[in-house]
């Protein structure tokens, strides 16, 4: 049989954190000492490495190999190189955090690592069972990490709904998809969308009985209202390190995977889509910003805004315009690294024994270190959507596209869930300069932990002043 | 389009008759010593009627799941030897990549000594 190796180039990228899990494994493993850095230090050569090849390999074209399985395009490139540099930050802020819980084990890393493997499949598939694939590696990964703590019963109790709640979530996405299978005929996304623009397959019953069923999967895995039930345990409950990787990158991949499914796959049915996705955007709106106001718990609240964050997300493939997915996925960028930085504070408050996770705990925050209660500030404006921060640009470059498709009604409720949940946000900030501090240690974080947590802020703020860069990569990954 | 399905048709008759026809001769023609062990339910080493809250080691879901991963492994080796010659070294490469990644399992769960049962 005769085999075009060339096909191997676009994804060395891949091979090369396959590879290096495997050797971070297996040199965990055999490692001596148990406070060594080894591990730490090979997990970040992993992702720089596979930044490099990502940067020096990229993709021209839309570039299909494995007989379409597999596609590298410069969406996939600009996403990949997002979940690069999110994960290396999540391993950043997670290491003085893992240690003080003797949670400081290769494990952590390896399926970190295997993890980021899972998102690159998710966002270069483009055939249903890769899709598949990714999918589920980065899903087993993500509820061996949650359980790592599992003597702890909020862990177990976390792990054990997520399993449960995902394992469901990909029943349902593979039993949409075998119907799409059924009714077209193939797996491979192109040739679906090929079969699904001529004659009127695209009405049929059949196939929208089984984009119901994918739809319902991929809002599980999002996290969109009514699919939302385990985004608030599973983040409350999970070791905040957890929590950090599960908000960041795998928001980005997800992003990735509706973009495959709904738009390149099913994208002749968006008027089927379209009303599904409207009736979840208007729920998780109302939910995230609404009961997020009742929550006394920093990494609860942030699940609720997750919720309502996902919901702007969904707002500009509503759109179904190509300015629209540009803006979803500033959006989904935009949320990553802000839901890193904001989790990040929370990993920075913390120490041996001691969670930061209360409202409580921010209290006074500005007496204690106002550069890192200015830093929270710029965080929390963003995630609000005050000018000029990262997260206002987000907002407007989703409610931009929805009003452009005369979806005015759609824009202006989501502007008024916004205001509602902005207080929430702002009581943060009350929190942090207007009130008295109750604890008073010194903060154990690294140098280098400070340094990237206090970049990532700045990033909000910097990339907030100039959006003109960020936005127009976007727009190019895309092909606009 | 119905006389299609005519060998599917023969197919489950001649199941049905060997089925039917293998149990009755066992039945007439092997001896009859019945004694109360025979007689009661076999269930794999276990009590077959007793409370449904026993206790259970765990390392035995252990050992099964470990053994399920070398298990599943044979399956995709018997397919791969049949068509080797076609597919040449290619074939032959890839699935002795795929035999390193379970190594390297292997070699994980070795260490960590999920092997031994004390």
């Amino acid at each position: 049989m005769n085999f075009d190796y060339t096909q191997l180039i676009p994804l060395l990228p891949e091979i090369t954190v396959l590879t290096m899990a495997c050797l971070v494994l297996v040199v965990d493993v055999y490692k001596t000492s148990k406070d060594s850095n080894l591990t730490y230090y090979l997990t970040q050569l992993t992702l720089v490495m596979a930044a490099i090849l990502t940067i020096a390999l990229p993709a021209t074209e839309t570039n299909r190999v494995f007989n379409g399985m597999f596609v590298a395009d410069s969406m996939s490139d600009l996403l990949k190189l997002f979940i690069y540099i999110v994960s290396f930050m999540v391993f950043v802020y997670s290491r003085e955090y893992l240690r003080a819980r003797e949670m400081y084990r290769g494990e952590y890393f390896v399926l970190g690592l295997f993890g980021i493997l899972g998102m690159m499949i998710m966002v270069s598939a483009h055939n249903l069972l890769m899709v598949y694939l990714g999918l589920e590696l980065l899903s087993l990964c993500l509820y061996a990490m949650v359980a790592m703590q599992r003597n702890v019963v909020t862990v177990s109790e976390a792990a054990m709904k997520y399993f449960v709640l995902g394992a469901l979530a990909s029943g349902m996405l593979l039993y949409g998809m075998s119907l799409l299978y059924g009714a077209t005929g193939t797996l491979d996304i192109v040739e679906m969308s090929n079969k699904l623009s001529t004659g009127d397959l695209s009405s049929s019953l059949i196939m929208i009985t089984g984009m119901v069923f994918l739809i319902t999967g991929l809002g599980f895995k999002l996290g969109a209202v009514p699919f939302h039930m385990w985004v608030p345990d599973v983040y409350h409950g999970a070791p905040t390190s957890v929590t950090l990787y599960i908000g960041a990158a795998p928001k980005i991949a997800a992003f990735a995977l509706v973009m495959r499914l709904l738009v390149e796959g099913l994208g002749s049915m968006q008027a089927q889509w379209q009303d599904i996705l409207i009736i979840m955007t208007v729920l998780s709106l109302f939910v995230g910003n609404v009961i997020a106001i009742a929550q006394t718990n920093i990494k609860r609240m942030l699940a609720y805004s997750t919720i309502s964050h996902v919901a702007y997300l969904l707002l500009g493939i509503i759109a179904g315009t190509q300015s629209g997915y540009v803006a979803s996925m500033f959006y989904v960028i935009v949320y990553a690294i802000m839901s890193m930085a904001a989790f990040g504070m929370i990993l920075f408050l913390s120490r041996a024994g001691f969670e930061a996770d209360s409202l409580d705990d921010l209290k006074g925050l500005n007496e204690r270190s106002p550069w890192y209660a200015f830093m929270m500030l710029i965080v929390m404006f963003s995630m609000a959507g005050v000018p000029p921060l990262l997260g206002f640009w987000a907002k407007l470059a989703v409610l931009k596209a929805v009003v452009e498709v005369d979806l005015v009604w759609l824009a202006v409720t989501a502007v008024a869930f916004s205001i509602i949940g902005a207080f929430y946000y702002l009581r943060v900030v009350k929190l942090m300069y207007f009130d008295k501090a109750e604890d008073t240690n010194d903060f154990i974080a690294g140098p280098d932990m400070r340094f990237f947590l206090s970049a990532n802020a700045l990033a909000i703020l910097g990339l907030g002043i100039f959006p003109g860069g960020l936005l127009s990569l976007c727009a190019s990954a895309l092909g606009m | 389009m119905l006389e299609e399905y005519l060998p599917i048709w023969i197919f489950m008759l001649v199941g049905l008759g060997f089925g039917a026809v293998l149990l009755t001769v066992g039945f007439v023609l092997s001896p009859h010593r019945p004694d109360s062990e025979k007689l009661s339910p076999y269930e794999c080493g276990f009590e077959a009627f007793e409370d449904t809250r026993m206790k259970f080691d765990v390392r035995y879901y252990l050992v099964a799941i470990l053994f399920i991963i070398f298990d599943l492994e044979i399956a995709f080796l018997f397919p791969w030897a049949i068509v080797l010659d076609e597919i040449g070294w290619f074939g032959f490469g890839a699935m002795f990549i795929f035999l390193a990644i379970l190594v390297i399992g292997f070699i994980y769960e070795w260490k960590k000594g999920a092997l031994e049962w004390e």
